[in-house]
Parts: C-alpha cells; sequence; structure tokens
C-alpha cells in the first residue's frame, strides 16, 4: 500500500515535470551553461577563430585599474558613465511625466480610453528602426526642428546629433518620449485608491500637494518601485536606438556609446569576445547589485498596505 | 453646486493639457507619415506640414530597396521569424506557466524563483557563448538563432504573464475535470488554454511587437541581404544616406510601423490588459 503510493507520487512528479521540461532544456542549455562558459571567457583573451587563451584577471584589470603595458580602456569607462547617465536620467524623468499624466487622466473624463491609446503609441513604436531613424533626422544640424526654430524663432540652434554636448539628451528624450506603460500601470493603480482617503484628509484640511505626499505616493510606492527596477534594468541594456541614431559608432566622441553597443564593438567588431564576456558580467553585477539596492532602499520606503 | 462646476472646471483644463501635450508627443509621428508622401526633393525645404503634391514615388522606389533584394523579401522574412516566434511562445511558454501555476511537483519553488532571476537577467551575459554555440552549429545567417530558443520557453517575461493569470482562475474546474477522468494535458488543452485565451493574446501581441523590433539579435545573426528582416532593410538606408534616399526610407519607415498600429488597433483592450497585469517592462 505504502509502496503503491509512492510509486503514484514519483510517477506524479514525472508528468509534472514533462511539461517543465523544455523550459528545463532552455535553461540549461541557453542560459546556465552560457552563463558559465562567459565567466569562463571573461578570464581568456578570444578571437572565437582560436581556442581562448586564459589570461586571469586581465580582462578586468584593462577596465578599471591599467598600467603602462596594458593601458587602462577609457573608452569603457567613458560607455559606464554615459549608460549610467542615461539611466539615471531618463528613467525618473519618464517616470515622474507617466505619474503627472496619469494624475491629469485620473477624474471622470469621457476620453480616457482615447487618450490611453494616443499616449500609448509613442512606446509602441519607440523601439523600433525606423523611429530611430527618424529622430536622427529631426534633431540632425539641418533637420525638422531646427528648421522649425530657425524658420518661427530666428534662432541659431545646433546640430543636436552631431554635437558630443547634445547627442545624449536626443537619446534621453527619445527614451522619456516612451512613458507609456508606466502610465497606464500608474494610472490603474491610482484608480485603486479609495475615494475616501482623499475626502477624510480634505475635511482635515489638508491641501493637494499635501495629500499627493501623504496620500497618493505612499499609495502608489509598491507599483512606482516596481517600475524603478524593470525599467532600470531595460534602460541599461538599451542598444537599437544608440546604434541607429550615432550610426553604428556611439559618436561623436564617443558621447552616444551605450554600455551594450560598446561591448557588441568590442565582441564583433574588434572580435574580443573574452573582453566582452568581461563586459557582460561586469553589467550583470552592477544590475544585480542596483537591484538588491533598490530593494533594501525600498524596505524602508515603500508602503505595501496595512497588511490584512 | 459650486463643487460640480470647479470639477468641470478642473476636468476642462486637464482635457485641454492632455490634448495639447498628446499632440505634441505624437507630431514626429505624424511628420513622418506626410514626409513620406512628398516628393523627396522637397521634404525639408516644405516646411508645411501636409504634402503639396501627394505622391506615391517614394513608396514605389523604397519597396525596391537598395541593391537587388527588395523590401518584400524583408517584410516576407520578418513575418516568417515573428510567426514562428509566436507559435513557440504560445505553446511552450503556456506549458510552462501550467506547470508553475497549478501543478505540485518537488522543487517547484526553487524553480520559479530561478525563472524569475532569468526575467531580470542582462541579455548580454548569454549573447556570446550563444554566438559561439549557434556558429559551431552552422546556424549563422539563418533564421535558426532567433528563432529556436524561444522553442525552449526562454521569454521568461511571459511565463511569468502566464502564471499571473492562471493562478487568477477558479481551480473548482480543474478540480471537476480530474474527477471526470481527465489527466494534466486534458486540463491544460480543454480547460486552462481556453480559459487563458487573454492572457495568450497579450502573449502573442508583445512577442510578435519585439521579435519585430528585435534589431540586435538580427544584427547578430543575419549577414546576407536575403535574410535580412525590416530593420535591417531600414539600416541599409540609413548607410547610404542621400539627400535623394530620405524619402523612400521616410516611405519604408511608415509601412514598417503599419504591422504594429494593425495589431494595437485591432486588440487594444488586450495591451492594456498585459501591461496592467505585470507592470511591464519597457
Amino acid at each position: 500500500m505504502n509502496k503503491k503510493a509512492r510509486n503514484r507520487a514519483i510517477r506524479d512528479n514525472l508528468s509534472s515535470y514533462a511539461f517543465l521540461t523544455p523550459w528545463l532544456l532552455g535553461f540549461f542549455l541557453l542560459t546556465l551553461y552560457p552563463m558559465l562558459y562567459s565567466l569562463y571567457l571573461s578570464f581568456t583573451q578570444f578571437n572565437i577563430l582560436q581556442p581562448p587563451q586564459w589570461i586571469g584577471l586581465r580582462n578586468y584589470f584593462v577596465m578599471f585599474i591599467g598600467n603602462n603595458q596594458f593601458p587602462r580602456d577609457e573608452r569603457f569607462l567613458n560607455s559606464l558613465f554615459v549608460t549610467f547617465k542615461f539611466v539615471f536620467v531618463s528613467v525618473p524623468l519618464k517616470l515622474v511625466f507617466a505619474l503627472a499624466v496619469a494624475m491629469l487622466m485620473n477624474q471622470k473624463l469621457k476620453l480616457i480610453p482615447f487618450y490611453r491609446t494616443l499616449y500609448y503609441i509613442p512606446t509602441l513604436l519607440g523601439g523600433s528602426v525606423a523611429i530611430a531613424v527618424l529622430w536622427r533626422r529631426l534633431f540632425a544640424g539641418d533637420g525638422v526642428l531646427n528648421a522649425i526654430l530657425r524658420g518661427a524663432f530666428n534662432l541659431n540652434p545646433p546640430a543636436w546629433i552631431s554635437n558630443p554636448k547634445y547627442a545624449l539628451y536626443t537619446l534621453i528624450l527619445l527614451s522619456v518620449w516612451q512613458f507609456g506603460s508606466p502610465m497606464i500601470i500608474f494610472l490603474a493603480g491610482l484608480k485603486q485608491i479609495p475615494r475616501e482617503y482623499y475626502e477624510a484628509s480634505s475635511v482635515d484640511g489638508a491641501g493637494k500637494v499635501r495629500q499627493f505626499f501623504a496620500i497618493t505616493l505612499p499609495s502608489l510606492s509598491p507599483i512606482i518601485f516596481f517600475n524603478l527596477v524593470m525599467q532600470m534594468i531595460s534602460a541599461f541594456q538599451s542598444f537599437t536606438q544608440a546604434y541607429i541614431v550615432s550610426g553604428g559608432q556611439g559618436g561623436p566622441l564617443d558621447s552616444t556609446m551605450f554600455y551594450s553597443l560598446y561591448l557588441y564593438l568590442k565582441g564583433f567588431g574588434f572580435s574580443e569576445m573574452g573582453y566582452a564576456s568581461a563586459m557582460a558580467w561586469v553589467l550583470l553585477i552592477i544590475i544585480a547589485v542596483l537591484t538588491a539596492l533598490a530593494f533594501k532602499v525600498s524596505g524602508s520606503l515603500v508602503s505595501y498596505g496595512s497588511g490584512e | 453646486m459650486k463643487n460640480r462646476t470647479a470639477r468641470r472646471i478642473s476636468a476642462g483644463i486637464s482635457n485641454f493639457i492632455i490634448i495639447v501635450l498628446g499632440v505634441g508627443m505624437l507630431y514626429p509621428v505624424v511628420w513622418l507619415i506626410m514626409a513620406s508622401f512628398k516628393e523627396s526633393n522637397t521634404i525639408f525645404s516644405d516646411p508645411a506640414l501636409i504634402p503639396k503634391a501627394f505622391t506615391l514615388q517614394n513608396y514605389a522606389r523604397g519597396w525596391k530597396g537598395i541593391g537587388i533584394v527588395g523590401f518584400g523579401v524583408f517584410f516576407k522574412n520578418s513575418f516568417i521569424i515573428c510567426g514562428l516566434s509566436v507559435i513557440a511562445n504560445v505553446i511552450f511558454c503556456s506549458l510552462t506557466a501550467y506547470a508553475f501555476a497549478r501543478l505540485r511537483f518537488v522543487g517547484k519553488h526553487f524553480w520559479f524563483a530561478v525563472m524569475m532571476m532569468t526575467l531580470m537577467l542582462p541579455t548580454h551575459v548569454t549573447t556570446i557563448p550563444r554566438y559561439v554555440i549557434f556558429r559551431s552549429l552552422g546556424w549563422i545567417d539563418t533564421f535558426l538563432p532567433l528563432v529556436v530558443p524561444k522553442f525552449f520557453a526562454t521569454d521568461a517575461f511571459f511565463i511569468f504573464l502566464l502564471v499571473q493569470f492562471i493562478r487568477s482562475l477558479p481551480k473548482e474546474l480543474d478540480e471537476s475535470a480530474l474527477i471526470d477522468g481527465c489527466g494534466k494535458f486534458g486540463i491544460y488543452i480543454r480547460i486552462v488554454m481556453p480559459l487563458t485565451m487573454p492572457a495568450l493574446i497579450t502573449t502573442v501581441l508583445f512577442t510578435f511587437l519585439w521579435t519585430w523590433d528585435d534589431f540586435f539579435n538580427q544584427l547578430l545573426y543575419l549577414n546576407s541581404p536575403a535574410k535580412y528582416t525590416v530593420p535591417m532593410g531600414l539600416r541599409l538606408f540609413v548607410d547610404s544616406s542621400g539627400m535623394s534616399s530620405w524619402g523612400p526610407m521616410f516611405a519604408m519607415s511608415v509601412l514598417s510601423l503599419v504591422p504594429c498600429f494593425v495589431l494595437f488597433f485591432s486588440l487594444q483592450k488586450y495591451f492594456v490588459q498585459g501591461i496592467t497585469t505585470t507592470g511591464m517592462k519597457g
């Protein structure tokens, strides 16, 4: 009897695992093994044509320290700096915009479904090469924006895309432009906040600003936090837009050399695949640390309701 | 009474701001569409939004592409890759999600945590080894590296979406089917799959969109123009940019956005649903 029950439990487990098999195979063959392999490659010199050569920590050494024999890779540090700037300017701006527009819409407006659609269109299209190409033309020296600025306002604007001072900001603008998803999420979140909270607090004499900080922000904090983490992770990996807008080179003067663009150029342009693997692991660690940090900070800032 | 007027005024102001901002946001897209119908040499000299003379010449020239391969081929390639990816994700992500959401087995919590961790993993850690593996299999310059991983449910995002959805379904139906002698697979096909339809449609939509725009992997694996996808075709225009190719490039850009528009407008409510149930990434 006991044996029979155990046999049944084993059969039950096996048949469940049958459903999981494709994913498990994918995880081991296409995720875990490649991860370990790239960790190994990060300690080697490897150009895909010859077998990898063990060089210890040199790839990492060149990235951050460097000496006379192996000078530090300043382009790497620059790409890291550019990417951080992009992430820490574009993600907060995007979320602020998304929240502001969501709050504007959080009233009894008849046209909300229409507005939601309208504001989602940039997000729908923004990841495409087509829009990146358009951006390049909009902000070029003789582009559309400058034609308007010259014609209507008689200004003498710079060539945004080819000026190292401004090129990154055109990409930040492109990213902020796509605030549709967080906006829709925030709007759904705002609708969940009970009206009574606001009514009670206005009876107590709280103004709009006070209500925003005392009710709206704390109620939305889990959603804001989740969006912050997810947007950050994807912003660190941005590639297409920088590639197209800069013509694949991260220029002018490396001012749009995103981390993943430099990784691509190193790995597939210069065939330094060991170095590119090391870069991938540095990115993994950066994202892991920032995510952990975000979770830790959120412990004190994010309120998950009264825990019913 | 006073309160109602105040509310009406506030709604009026909000409507106004939302519309003005919305028009500003969509201006670039509208400009692109209009520019694609202008005569190539007037695109930048003619400041008016509405073209003086509508012309389809840009579309005709753009469709021919650059060199020997035209956009017909690029569209066909993109549709093949997207179609296969959609089929694979619908079948294999939902199978996996069903296991996580409904079945009981040893190590379930562990594997679920692992799956959630792969959701946050930057793709770059697997990029180079995967390239090495696919190269040794002779898969470079084929669609296989773009499509085959999807048959192993590597898009954790959709597993997560479907798990969330299946968990919200009532369990009683499965239980009664179990009593009627339905096996696990029978329950999956006859009960869970049909009820999961809204989330599966969301999966179809976003798989299509993200695969359509997956420029990085296409750039990595496709080398010959005959294998190029639509984004790769557009890039050809960028590389050979001269004044005369702006018109055709804009025309093909507009065309490349049409499938996304069609999907979005025909299945809007599934978009909103998908975004709100998962808190969507980008």
